[in-house]
């Protein structure tokens, strides 16, 4: 039957949720790293024992933990992430050029296949990778130096690189997403990148269409169908069948297609969901009510999944990080709030249950399907 | 021995020892307690100064002998009862943020 663990980051600590296949039941283990952000969290797909997390605060900086027993014990490594050569500039909120300046890890992601290689997204935007197991970064500088670089610019969280995603059918390949510079795909394993933006409407910026500008949120892909992307942007749901060459929207009938986070069905390519904020202005659900979209068509047909979830007065937001599914069968779907829930679904979405009603704000929720 | 006496989030880090001694040659300074300190815990590294600029973080206070010695020079001899280990440095949190 197998069991899930998920990994959850909230604004004071990391927490450990723990239940056999049947999920009815579950262990909470934490606080780790209390007083702590913990922006991210992530096992590792090759060796679910070791994870990874990322932990800071604007007093004492960045720290990387890393668990070799599946978040029971963790101990610090590597937190040196100096950018490579000359840091050069990009936009500031005022238009004028700003030093790039490293300020926290959004992200990371271990790789599909060696416990010990890791990347990380960082703020200023930046993708950095260890290949022994965190204790030493190094930077990936061909994004940051791409032409476009000195024309990026923070979006209101910052200008950080929150998404990875790596392509089990091709290792070279890497999917990256900036706010508020757009996506970009290397296929020379970080060597060398170009924006794929193509399809991408953003109204905030003064070209809509630029070739980079856009707010992408988050990216999500089923490792089915590597060429297959998700896209939630600031505004707009978009898919692209072409590895990011070409983007349309398929935000369809969602009653807001602002949001944050979006995923993929482990065992149904074509079946992704949502979490539908109003607005930028009002980071919270349309209504009051906590509803996760779902669509069983890859986009455009949308369905409201509310049981079990608060249908009234309900005013939290879903960041981009805390959605995960598991792989069991029926997939367990999972996400973290503002107001510290973590809610869960044993059945695809069909139903769902609070794990834990009263932690710190949630920043990332992360599943691991264990054996 | 230096006494030193770091906040909450950095003593998880290094056991949960309120108060470090340690053993530092003259001249006692930020500086050389600073490095002293690193050495004997490196995962203090980055936490109370840049990695690469050794510059104090901005929210990092260092206080002794009711004293803010946040903005003295890192060589700046410490004071006396420092030195003879009679009063602690304190590394500390800025009063900023929740």
């Amino acid at each position: 039957m197998g069991s899930v663990r998920i990994l959850v980051g909230t604004r004071k600590g990391a927490f450990v949720l723990s239940a056999d296949g049947k999920r009815d039941r579950w262990a909470v283990s934490g606080p780790h790293f209390p007083g702590w952000e913990v922006l991210h969290l992530k096992g590792s797909p090759a060796d679910p024992a070791r994870i990874y997390a990322s932990a800071s605060t604007g007093w004492f900086g960045q720290l990387i933990h890393r668990s070799s027993d599946g978040g029971k014990t963790w101990e610090p490594v590597g937190n040196r992430f100096e950018y490579e050569g000359a840091t050069g500039t990009h936009q500031w909120y005022d238009g004028t050029p700003h030093p790039w300046k490293f300020a926290r890890v959004w992200h990371l992601e271990p790789s599909l296949t060696d416990p010990e290689t890791v990347y990380a997204g960082v703020e200023d935007a930046a993708l950095f990778r260890s290949t022994d197991g965190g204790r030493l970064w190094q930077e990936l500088s061909g994004l940051r130096r791409h032409p476009s670089a000195p024309s990026w610019q923070p979006g209101a969280g910052g200008m950080c690189l929150h998404t990875i995603v790596l392509d089990p059918s091709d290792a070279r390949r890497i999917f990256v997403a900036i706010s508020a510079a757009g996506a970009f795909r290397s296929d020379d394993a970080g060597e060398t990148w170009r924006p794929i933006n193509r399809g991408l409407r953003s109204e905030g910026v003064p070209d809509p269409t630029a070739e980079v500008g856009h707010c992408v949120h988050r990216l999500a892909r089923h490792p089915s169908r590597p060429g297959v992307l998700f896209m939630q942007k600031h505004w707009d749901v978009m898919r692209s069948d072409d590895a990011g060459e070409s983007w349309r929207e398929v935000s369809g009938n969602l009653p807001s297609d602002f949001g944050f986070p979006i995923e993929v069905h482990p065992h149904e390519p074509e079946t992704i969901f949502v979490v539908p904020i109003k607005s930028d202005s009002e980071h919270f659900p349309p209504e009051g009510k906590l509803r996760v979209y779902r669509s069983r068509t890859g986009g455009n047909e949308w369905e409201a999944l509310t049981q079990g979830l608060p249908q009234q007065d309900c005013y939290v937001n879903v960041l981009r990080d805390a959605m995960a599914v598991d792989s069991l069968d029926p997939c367990g779907v999972y996400f973290g709030t503002t107001g510290g829930q973590v809610y869960a679904s044993k059945n695809s979405g069909d139903s769902w249950a609070p794990i834990v009603r009263d932690l710190p704000p949630v920043l990332s929720v992360e599943a691991q399907t264990l054996p | 021995m230096i006494r030193v006496v770091l906040p909450f989030h950095l003593r998880q880090l290094v056991g949960d020892d309120r108060e470090i001694s340690l053993s530092v040659a003259p001249p006692v300074t930020q500086r050389s307690v600073l490095d002293a300190l690193e050495a004997r815990h490196p995962v203090l590294r980055g936490t109370i100064r840049d990695q690469a600029t050794l510059q104090r973080r901005p929210f990092v206070r260092v206080f002794a002998c009711e004293q803010d010695l946040s903005h003295e020079v890192p060589d700046a001899p410490l004071p006396p009862e420092v030195a003879t280990g009679a009063a602690p440095l304190l590394i500390v949190g800025a009063m900023a943020g929740g």
